[in-house]
């Protein structure tokens, strides 16, 4: 039974999953009416991201049933509350991860809501006023207007709303790392999914030589056309490994599969760091020598801030930077998890979720 | 074709060598080479003894190349120079760490990281050249790994700062775990634990002692100056915590679990491995990226930060709290500190001692 409160008056269509056998049907559940501080969306698009899965499945053991997911939210603001400053009816906006933070720490103050141990998600969380939250596989969002961000006007709302996700993902630790202020550093993408093929676009931006690590061969000729990598290791073969030891500045590692660290962290240069985006469900191997004999460090990062966010669109509307996706119906979002779940997917799927064919 | 340590080179040296993996030492007579221009040579007086000692002649790294005269903590009194030696000259007190060589054109000799040098040469053991260490009666070493020693610093508590001292203090600097007021963890309170709250508290920091031994609390409280103390098996303990740490020295090379040393950092915390557990750890990602948590290493390092960290132990009248001992008892001492029974380095009296 979903968890309402009063004020969730307004009937939502959207899709959900139930259980964990993670099939995913039509649902319609309640928001709350738009409140002073909130913004109301029609949502056009939503990416769907490998955490979308994760959650279906439960596999983290925290998902509360039924579960609306998505956090790669593109759409058009209907109403605004009377406190809403920036925001007017019409604007194209997007939300992300990120419903509700305390405001109040330090983390929330300095624009790094995504580190506030208070921080509660856009699906799967809950809200302050008690509720769970429904994320954007539905027709349409109420949000506290202060975690929703502008798309700039040049950027399509389809191939922009993975960077709601993705994008921040994966800009975030390279604006920690100074990669935007360096230039013509070496950097390798670990993993070439929704995560790595945003990842390279923005190394490439910044002007750094990329170097692509991955498992599967088949992805070399497009890494190195489409996406402009400079470089690309199989991270299985020994040899190519081997020989790329001590090459790499700084790598980011988007795999959300268990894998050892230590072959990788031979690949960084002395004083590399290594930051860490994709949450596999089982512990990870990290070995100390490669950390102790070069002076090497692991870093975790977790989505990023509304205002690095805004930054982040900012810089692709700038630069022409969008996702390369493949749009699907709402009908076939099932089909599309599948796919996901086998890495069949250039790049991100993003479910049209207002197009004339829904089921809506 | 290898030479005999007795005849490989001109001038007759005395030491204690392992022969093989029992990593029993008894006295064997060995050779070192002349005073080369850029030499410098000197008599022991003390050297520490570091677990990597133990390590090396036990052969547990599985590279030891038997005789094994280990040593890396190692203080003297200069007795030649060559002729174009400028850094220290005869009578003067010097120490050598943990290298003797590094191939000085690579980015990390140009940047004083020469610890991380492929070509740096280990002051015993090393894998290329035949080296032997600081349990012997003189030693000789190129002036650029000479440590000038500062007139008020001891020689026998100093001696273990050339390895555990600058093994903590590095990533201490290198890691901005150093601002006075920050709250750092030490975990391990042995040879290069005890060293590291003494370096934290001369900077200014609140420091935590982590520890399997509640035995260690009041000793890391009253003498050392540890602010906390916490025993890591105790949960509520560790649960009190949980999110108040800057920065965590890591002294611990036993196998050990990293996730509850994490949940200990703040949000961009940054957790430090200096010991080195053969089994890697496994970690699970979402306590790092939660929080945009780091783990790092750090081993020994350069020349120049040694001589900065000697220096700065002068100024703050740091020493290694020790126990000395005679040569003939590093056996005994050896199998003591196979069971962390020591407070908190043995350091051999040399001079005194071997003869």
């Amino acid at each position: 039974m979903a968890q309402t409160t009063p004020n969730h008056k307004l009937t939502v269509s959207g899709w959900a999953a139930h259980d964990a056998t993670g099939v995913i049907t039509p649902y319609v559940f309640k928001r709350r009416v738009n409140g002073d501080n909130d913004v109301t969306i029609k949502i056009l698009y939503c990416g769907i991201c490998h955490t979308d899965i994760h959650h279906i499945k439960n596999d983290w053991g925290n998902t509360m049933y039924p579960v609306v997911p998505g956090h790669e939210i593109t759409g058009v603001i209907t109403e605004v509350g009377i406190n809403v400053k920036g925001f007017k009816i019409g604007d194209k906006v997007g939300v992300g991860c990120l419903a509700a933070s305390c405001l109040k720490c330090e983390f929330c103050r300095n624009s790094e809501e995504n580190y506030c141990d208070k921080i509660q998600f856009t699906y799967n969380g809950i809200f302050w006023d008690g509720s769970i939250t429904y994320g954007g596989y539905s027709e349409m969002l109420v949000a506290d207007h202060r975690y929703v961000l502008h798309i700039p006007e040049n950027l399509p709302m389809d191939a922009t709303a993975p960077l709601l996700c993705a994008g921040i993902t994966v800009y975030s630790p390279m604006i920690d790392n100074n990669l935007h202020r360096m230039i013509e550093r070496r950097v390798g993408i670990v993993g070439l999914g929704g995560l790595g093929h945003v990842a390279i676009k923005f190394a490439k931006a910044f002007g750094h030589r990329v170097t692509v690590i991955s498992t599967s061969p088949s992805k070399e000729v497009e890494a190195r056309k489409l996406l402009g990598a400079d470089d690309f290791i199989i991270s299985t073969d020994p040899k190519q490994m081997q020989s790329n030891t001590r090459t790499l500045d700084f790598i980011l590692d988007t795999v959300a599969a268990p894998h050892s660290l230590g072959p990788i962290l031979e690949l960084l240069k002395v004083n590399g760091t290594l930051v860490l985006v994709g949450a596999p469900d089982k512990p990870l191997e990290l070995p100390s020598f490669p950390l102790i004999f070069g002076k090497r460090a692991v870093k975790g990062s977790m989505t990023g801030g509304i205002k690095e966010t805004q930054e982040m669109l900012n810089f692709c509307g700038e630069n022409n930077i969008t996702c390369d996706i493949e749009t699907v119906t709402s009908d076939k979002i099932n089909e599309a998890l599948t796919r996901l779940a086998k890495n069949d997917v250039k790049y991100r799927f993003v479910i049209d979720i207002a197009g004339k064919n829904s089921s809506l | 074709m290898g030479s005999l340590p007795e005849t490989e080179h001109p001038v007759k040296a005395l030491g204690y060598a392992a022969r093989d993996i029992s990593g029993v030492l008894s006295p064997i007579n060995f050779s070192r080479r002349e005073t080369g221009d850029e030499d410098v040579r000197f008599k022991v007086s003390y050297c520490g003894v570091c677990h990597s000692d133990l390590h090396s002649v036990k052969n547990e790294w599985s590279n030891a190349k038997y005789p094994v005269i280990p040593g890396h903590e190692i203080v003297g009194v200069v007795t030649e120079v060559g002729s174009k030696v400028k850094k220290v000259k005869v009578g003067d007190k010097v120490g050598v760490g943990c290298m003797v060589g590094s191939c000085h054109s690579c980015d990390q000799c140009a940047s004083d990281q020469e610890q991380y040098c492929l070509k740096m040469v280990q002051t015993y053991n090393d894998a290329t050249m035949t080296t032997y260490g600081g349990y012997s009666d003189h030693m000789v070493a190129n002036e650029h790994f000479i440590i000038s020693w500062p007139e008020n610093l001891p020689l026998d508590g100093g001696a273990p700062l050339l390895c555990a001292g600058i093994t903590v203090y590095s990533p201490m600097r290198y890691y901005g775990l150093d601002k006075p007021g920050m709250h750092v963890g030490v975990v391990g309170l042995g040879g290069l634990g005890h060293v590291a709250v003494k370096f934290l508290k001369a900077l200014g920091v609140k420091v935590t002692v982590i520890s399997t031994n509640p035995k260690k609390k009041e000793e890391a409280i009253s003498n050392l100056g540890a602010d906390l103390f916490l025993v890591s098996h105790e949960q509520a303990q560790m649960q009190g915590a949980v999110g108040t740490m800057d920065g965590i020295i890591d002294t611990v090379s036993a196998d050990h679990p990293l996730v509850p040393l994490i949940g200990l950092l703040r949000p961009n915390g940054k957790l430090v491995l200096v010991g080195a557990p053969t089994k890697p750890h496994e970690i699970p990602a979402f306590p790092l990226l939660f929080g945009r948590k780091l783990v790092g290493g750090s081993l020994i390092g350069g020349i120049k930060e040694t001589q900065e960290m000697i220096d700065f132990a002068a100024k703050h009248n740091i020493t290694a709290a020790i126990e000395l001992i005679p040569i003939d008892y590093i056996n005994t001492a050896m199998e003591r500190l196979a069971k962390a029974d020591v407070r908190y380095r043995f350091v051999i009296d040399v001079a005194n001692t071997l003869k």
